[in-house]
């Protein structure tokens, strides 16, 4: 089968950056996203590549950055189209009886 | 050897008026019910005569507090479309089941279907609506505000299988599906630790581990039960835990993967029991962990994380798929549920196509970046909100979806035949022909039963306890070949 079963208890680079304060932990996911959306700066943190590879490599993950960062922005420029008025209201007036 | 696992699910709805001063849920809600298909013919009734029980294995008592409409309200509260679901009013929201499917796919299929024919009612309702009133819907199962509705899924089972054991080695499981199947929300409510961001739209609403309640005090694993067929030799098992999802892809994960640990949990498969030292409490607290990977404690002292729980369960499906002769779609779950059980250990927001929680986590972010407002502003709740609004040019997920940013199961075309035809394969068949063909003389239904109003005033009503037992195969030349409801009756007692 493709996957074996895995049992890992390490954390991933972006849960180490994740402890319970709430506002810490979500100080930490906006810079995640914002390295998965090609933040420059993130990007050039990887400066001064030693080698061509390396350089390339960078070059690559730059690029799909630039993209990603790219697609959201349209998206972002898509919702703000469709998004309801009056955010503040809407979601006041947005009251349910429970149900089930 | 486990049974086929027909399953389907029921959905309620969020609604609300605009620019409707007096709005009022239950008269919107029966506004849109009657605004579908309206030309048809009259209704059939729901016929309630066998719901009038409910049995609490828990409790070894009976429920008697289900009230049954009377004739009219019937009428007016409920809907038996042609595809084989039912849609009606539930307390003070819409609220569509699936019929009986008995593939994954189509459930997926049929429950799509459901946003477009809530979505066709609005669009019917609001031609007699005053200028400018309008009625919003949407799938999701809280308000924010500390009232949830709900979302169900039913699972048929072997009635010879013990309830203790469903309850022992499918908490843990549903307790730690949702790292792939919640559908995210801003904020925390019902007086539970404070979060701004987290998995699950329902895990702060439950509040024990088994019950038959589904408005107050709800249960992990709800103990209804109401088979709608042979008590004798099936359970139909009421999951209230689970978010109604918008992707198809974890809607299709959330069923698949539920279906394949009940057919292990039938056939004494599991190898091991992992019992949870508190499951309500790790229910939120693994709804409130994004990495999916904080440790959880186990009853017997140790700890494991929600992926490695989940890892634990697809190994012993893969084994055993291996062995038992699965369904056809056995195999293509194991893939998917491996596939992201992997990319959230790797990276949560890799999944930003495929599971909704990851896909409007990515969103709000990204819309926090750009306007830096905060999680408790009203946009970022606008916007957990709106991914959720069924209209196809308004709902945040459809205009992903429209983009072509989201994975789909299903097509546009399949759920299109879903909003019209009933599925080939279950008794649900024989229900929504019967209603395209002999509408006028179909008195009443049920889920398992079907009541005709022949025509020398004789109702005959026929049970139909197997949710096998009237498929396209079996009905489809009577059903062709009867001029009349008398003729296809006596076709089939000759069957």
């Amino acid at each position: 089968m493709m996957i074996h079963t895995r049992h890992s208890r390490t954390r991933t680079q972006s849960g180490e950056m994740l402890e319970p304060m709430v506002a810490d932990e979500h100080r930490a996911l906006t810079i995640m996203v914002r390295m998965a959306a090609g933040d420059q700066k993130q990007v050039r943190r990887s400066d001064a590549p030693q080698d061509t590879a390396e350089a390339k490599a960078a070059s690559n993950i730059k690029e799909r950055g630039e993209t990603l960062k790219e697609d959201l922005d349209r998206i972002i420029d898509e919702i703000d189209e469709v998004l309801e008025e009056n955010a503040e209201e809407f979601v006041k007036n947005y009251v349910q009886r429970g149900g089930e | 050897m486990a049974i086929p696992k027909i399953l389907g699910t029921e959905t309620e709805y969020g609604i609300i008026g605009r620019h409707d001063p007096d709005f009022d849920p239950i008269s919107r809600t029966l506004l849109l019910i009657n605004s579908y298909q309206c030309e048809m013919p009259p209704p059939s009734l729901w016929d309630y005569t066998q719901e009038a029980l409910r049995f609490d294995p828990q409790a070894m008592s009976f429920d008697d507090i289900y009230d049954t409409p009377d004739q009219l309200d019937s009428l007016s509260i409920n809907k038996v479309l042609e595809n084989g679901a039912r849609y009606y009013l539930d307390h003070a929201h819409p609220e569509y089941a699936t019929p009986e499917c008995a593939n994954i796919r189509d459930v997926v299929c049929y429950e799509k279907a459901g946003d477009r024919i809530l979505d066709r009612s609005r669009t019917a309702a609001e031609q007699v609506l005053m200028d400018g009133q309008q009625i919003l819907l949407y799938k999701n199962n809280s308000d924010h505000k500390g009232n949830s509705y709900g979302y169900h899924e039913n699972y048929l089972l072997d009635r010879s299988t013990p309830f203790r054991l469903i309850v022992e080695q499918f908490t843990p499981f549903i307790v730690s599906r949702q790292i792939f199947c919640g559908a995210g929300k801003v904020g925390a409510e019902n007086n539970t630790l404070s979060t701004a961001y987290q998995i699950s739209q329902r895990a702060d609403f439950f509040e024990t581990e088994v019950g038959l309640d589904t408005m107050v005090k709800r249960p992990l694993i709800n103990t209804r039960d109401e088979p709608h067929a042979s008590r004798e030799k099936y359970r139909r098992l009421h999951v209230i835990v689970g978010d109604a999802n918008m992707s198809e892809y974890a809607l299709y994960l959330k069923l698949g993967t539920s279906a394949l640990v009940l057919a292990m949990i039938e056939d004494e498969f599991l190898p091991r029991t992992f019992t949870l030292r508190d499951p309500v409490a790790t229910l939120k607290a693994i709804s409130r962990d994004l990495t999916c990977q904080k440790p959880v404690q186990l009853d017997d002292g140790s700890t494991i994380s929600p992926i490695a729980l989940q890892w634990e369960y697809w190994a012993a499906a893969e084994r055993y798929c291996a062995t038992f002769p699965v369904e056809p779609w056995g195999q293509d779950v194991l893939r998917k549920w491996a596939y992201v059980l992997y990319q959230l250990e790797q990276e949560p927001l890799s999944l930003a196509r495929e599971l909704d929680w990851v896909i409007k986590w990515q969103l709000l972010i990204s819309y926090m970046d750009r306007y830096g407002c905060a999680w408790d502003s009203a946009q970022i709740t606008l916007l957990d909100l709106q991914y959720h609004d069924i209209r196809r040019d308004k709902g945040l997920y459809y205009v992903l979806e429209r983009r072509g940013d989201v994975e789909r199961i299903v097509t546009d075309a399949e759920i299109d035949r879903a909003v019209d035809e009933p599925p080939d394969d279950t008794r649900a068949y024989l229900r929504g022909m019967c209603l395209k063909k002999f509408r006028p003389q179909v008195f009443s239904v049920n889920w398992d039963s079907l009541a005709f109003n022949l025509d020398e005033g004789e109702i005959r009503r026929i049970a139909l306890d197997d949710p096998l037992q009237g498929t396209k195969a079996q009905v489809a030349t009577a059903i062709e070949a009867a001029t009349s409801a008398a003729e296809l009756l006596a076709m089939l007692s000759e069957t």
